[in-house]
């Protein structure tokens, strides 16, 4: 007799569980072929938003570790992703890589966040200085995390696009409330997977699959969201950011404004300076 | 009144001087008063005209919107001049000059010849300086030794500053080849004119934009002038354009279609309404907006320092400054005695004629904004919070308003949470460092925070868990050129100045 397999049951990533949407919904998440590879959760407003007061409650404790500390966790995610890359691999070739394309585009995700490990240490020294004010004052502008963002991962690549967006946010000490893509969500909910199993604080990272059309309202009008990374969300779900984001004075990253995947420039963008003045005298 | 109380000691400083001093001791806190012999800058070096065109293409043309507004004194509400009023086919204009002189002129020509022009600028203000202040004081009811001796000197150190920024832009940013935005609109407010003017206008051209300006309605005068100065140092037409006018002129502005990049400094409440114009496009925006600024007393800091830093942090420029020292957080152990140290100093500012050297809080900028601070000051009372204000006489006429503390605020209280932007001080308590963490940002802003305390180590523990774009330890309210300057969350987003600031005009291609 042959043995039958064990599926898995895909949930969302909240504080670093992985509970069921509340709401009790899932959807089915498609291949190729249009076949049925797996339902997964239709997350709800109320997961969204126990997902960024999870979030706020993170942030100050991820932001004060020290940029040595986050760039080895970060360096951790790349050895747990080396690791998993059979299943990634998979699952990109069920929705429609070659081998090849999805090889090759785990294995870049996989080198993206190994060179966005390298930044949590050195970021500030990039962008943040000494002003040289007239007058006897010391004068420092650095880098600090905006806060809690939120990030719409884009349709595709399932995992290169959700890896390029989400580790720049990271870096400065952000904690990120993530939408994955709605058409390929199996390569999101493998990732939680190796966050979880790599050090990573549970909260830090909060991922949820479901329906933008649905979700990204809800995540605009937060009060408790500081900027969003809306590079995966269509021209109208982008104008429903910025709509949104007048509310507490969003930042907001346009999909297509110029910043490269692997740029330091996207780190920036989720930053605040902080310049601190105090006199000198004897 | 105590001055009627009061016995009058006067003396004469020395033989040859002829200025009385008069020492009034006692009243409840005895404090010092002295007055002061009137001391009035002239106001010859400024030449007004009745009535004022837009700054249009290199030259002051008639709006063609036909319409007018003026403009007033503050400290007399004397009529000062007629200003136009630019409606849509103006803003069109500035915009269309603006673009071609961007193609043509600005955009082309090399970041050392903009360098140049930028220098000549500089020195240019720094010629004219003594008029642009007492312009400046004129029009906008700031203490002429403010605009003298802070105001100006920053104006003239932004443009030298970024003029040699202009030809040195691929050494600012690693791994970036910059390019401008192309035509800028920027819409500035009314509490610094002149300055807000130099950290928009500065940047953006050293970083090869051009730009159309919108000075705020009640202080238009000193940007016509500066527009007057750079058609006489050369600078090619459409480079700057000035729109006078109101809010209506600034909307036009922000939301013309040919604008690429759009900076604004002004309310919370304006910037909201022009991030939700902007949704829907990709055109750059910086906003700088308003601020409850926390200025915390520890009880090992210096004292008097500290009672000054504090003064200077909310009665500067009125308390017309978004990064005003706005909530007092004072170490509980402390509380008593350093509240009576700040009412002895109230007692010694000067209110009054704004044009007087010796004036320490000049004009309310305009009734609009005095009525509002008035509105906040009676909701402190309302809500329970103890008023202290001097005895001060005020001017018959001008808008005028004395410095005010409120002790026993809580942090509901109005007077806590919303910007008064006049000089008006809430102040709280705290008895932990945590707690004064905590209640400092307690706020939907994040402009500006302050730090009292003789040690090292907390001032940094402090600033590092402070959510304010500006932290100023064991001093206040300062400001450079080469310091970048902005808030976090509703406090806008964005830095101007120093390096930072070039990069909110700049666009580039990576990789």
């Amino acid at each position: 007799m042959s043995r039958l397999d064990v599926r898995k049951t895909y949930k969302l990533y909240i504080g670093g569980k992985f509970p069921r949407s509340e709401s009790g919904r899932s959807y089915p998440a498609l291949d190729k072929d249009g076949e049925v590879l797996a339902r997964v959760a239709q997350g709800s407003r109320k997961d969204l938003r126990d997902a960024v007061r999870i979030a706020r409650g993170a942030q100050s404790s991820w932001a004060g570790r020290t940029g040595y500390n986050r760039g080895q966790i970060l360096y951790r995610i790349a050895e747990t992703l080396e690791d998993r890359s059979g299943t990634f691999v998979e699952q990109l070739m069920a929705t429609g890589s070659t081998k090849k394309q999805a090889t090759d585009e785990v294995a870049a995700a996989i080198d993206r966040m190994v060179w966005y490990a390298g930044w949590p240490d050195k970021f500030a020294q990039i962008y943040g200085n000494l002003n040289p004010v007239a007058g006897p004052f010391f004068n420092i502008s650095s880098p600090e995390a905006t806060g809690v963002v939120g990030v719409i991962a884009p349709e595709q690549p399932g995992l290169l696009g959700l890896v390029s967006r989400l580790a720049p946010v990271l870096v400065p000490g952000n904690t990120v409330v993530l939408l994955a893509s709605e058409s390929n969500p199996m390569p999101a909910i493998t990732f939680t997977e190796v966050l979880d199993t790599s050090d990573v604080p549970g909260g830090v990272v909060n991922v949820l699959t479901g329906f933008k059309d649905e979700l990204i309202p809800f995540l605009a009008d937060h009060m408790d969201v500081n900027a969003i990374d809306a590079g995966g969300a269509s021209s109208e779900q982008a104008q429903r950011v910025q709509e949104g984001a007048v509310h507490n004075v969003k930042r907001v990253l346009l999909p297509g404004q110029g910043v490269a995947e692997q740029s330091p420039y996207r780190i920036a963008a989720f930053t605040e300076t902080k310049t601190v003045w105090h006199p000198k005298g004897v | 009144m105590a001055r009627n109380r009061a016995l009058r000691i006067t003396r004469l400083l020395h033989k040859g001087l002829n200025l009385a001093i008069t020492r009034i001791p006692s009243t409840t806190h005895e404090p010092l008063l002295w007055e002061y012999a009137e001391s009035r800058e002239s106001t010859d070096i400024v030449s007004l005209d009745d009535s004022y065109g837009l700054y249009i293409d290199g030259e002051f043309r008639k709006p063609k919107s036909r319409n007018s507004f003026t403009t007033v004194n503050p400290a007399n509400e004397d009529v000062l001049a007629k200003v136009s009023e630019a409606g849509p086919a103006d803003v069109d204009d500035a915009v269309s000059a603006a673009r071609a002189a961007y193609e043509n002129v600005w955009g082309p020509m090399s970041g050392a010849e903009r360098a140049k022009y930028i220098f000549r600028i500089a020195r240019m203000i720094q010629e004219r300086s003594r008029e642009l202040a007492v312009l400046e004081t004129l029009d906008g009811g700031k203490p002429i030794k403010e605009s003298r001796d802070i105001d100006l000197p920053l104006v003239a150190g932004h443009f030298f500053y970024y003029a040699g920024w202009a030809d040195k832009l691929d050494y600012a940013f690693p791994g970036i080849k910059p390019k401008p935005l192309g035509v800028a609109g920027q819409v500035i407010p009314w509490n610094f004119p002149m300055l807000m003017l130099a950290w928009k206008v500065a940047p953006a051209l050293a970083a090869g934009n051009t730009v159309v300006l919108k000075p705020a309605e009640t202080t238009p005068l000193t940007a016509l002038l500066f527009a007057e100065l750079t058609q006489e140092a050369g600078l090619p037409p459409g480079v700057l354009n000035v729109v006078t006018g109101a809010g209506k002129t600034g909307a036009a502005v922000v939301s013309h279609d040919d604008v690429d990049k759009v900076a604004f400094t002004g309310s919370t409440a304006v910037g909201k309404l022009i991030q939700s114009q902007l949704a829907g496009t990709s055109k750059k925006l910086t906003l700088e907006l308003g601020g409850k600024g926390a200025h915390v007393i520890f009880e090992d800091a210096p004292l008097d320092q500290a009672v000054e830093g504090v003064i200077n942090g909310i009665f500067f420029n009125q308390g017309h400054v978004c990064c005003a020292g706005s909530r007092l957080f004072v170490e509980e152990s402390i509380h008593d005695r350093f509240v009576d140290k700040l009412k002895r100093r109230l007692d010694t500012l000067r209110v009054g004629d704004p044009m007087d050297k010796n004036t320490d809080i000049g004009a309310i900028n305009s009734k609009e904004q005095l009525d509002k601070i008035n509105e906040l000051v009676d909701a402190g009372q309302s809500e329970g919070a103890e008023i202290f204000q001097p005895d001060c006489e005020l001017p018959q006429k001008g808008f005028y308003f004395r410095p005010t503390l409120f002790t026993g605020v809580s942090q509901s209280h109005r007077i806590a949470q919303e910007e008064i932007f006049g000089p008006v001080l809430s102040i709280l308590s705290f008895r932990t460092p945590d707690e004064a963490v905590e209640k400092a940002n307690n706020t939907p802003y994040g402009l500006s925070a302050g730090i009292w305390t003789t040690k090292g180590s907390r001032i940094l523990w402090m600033a590092d868990r402070l959510k304010a774009g500006v932290v100023w330890a064991n001093t206040f309210n300062k400001f450079d050129p080469t310091s970048p300057f902005g808030g976090y969350k509703e406090s806008g987003f964005g830095r101007e100045g120093g390096r930072h600031g070039l990069l909110a005009y700049m666009d580039w291609d990576e990789g």
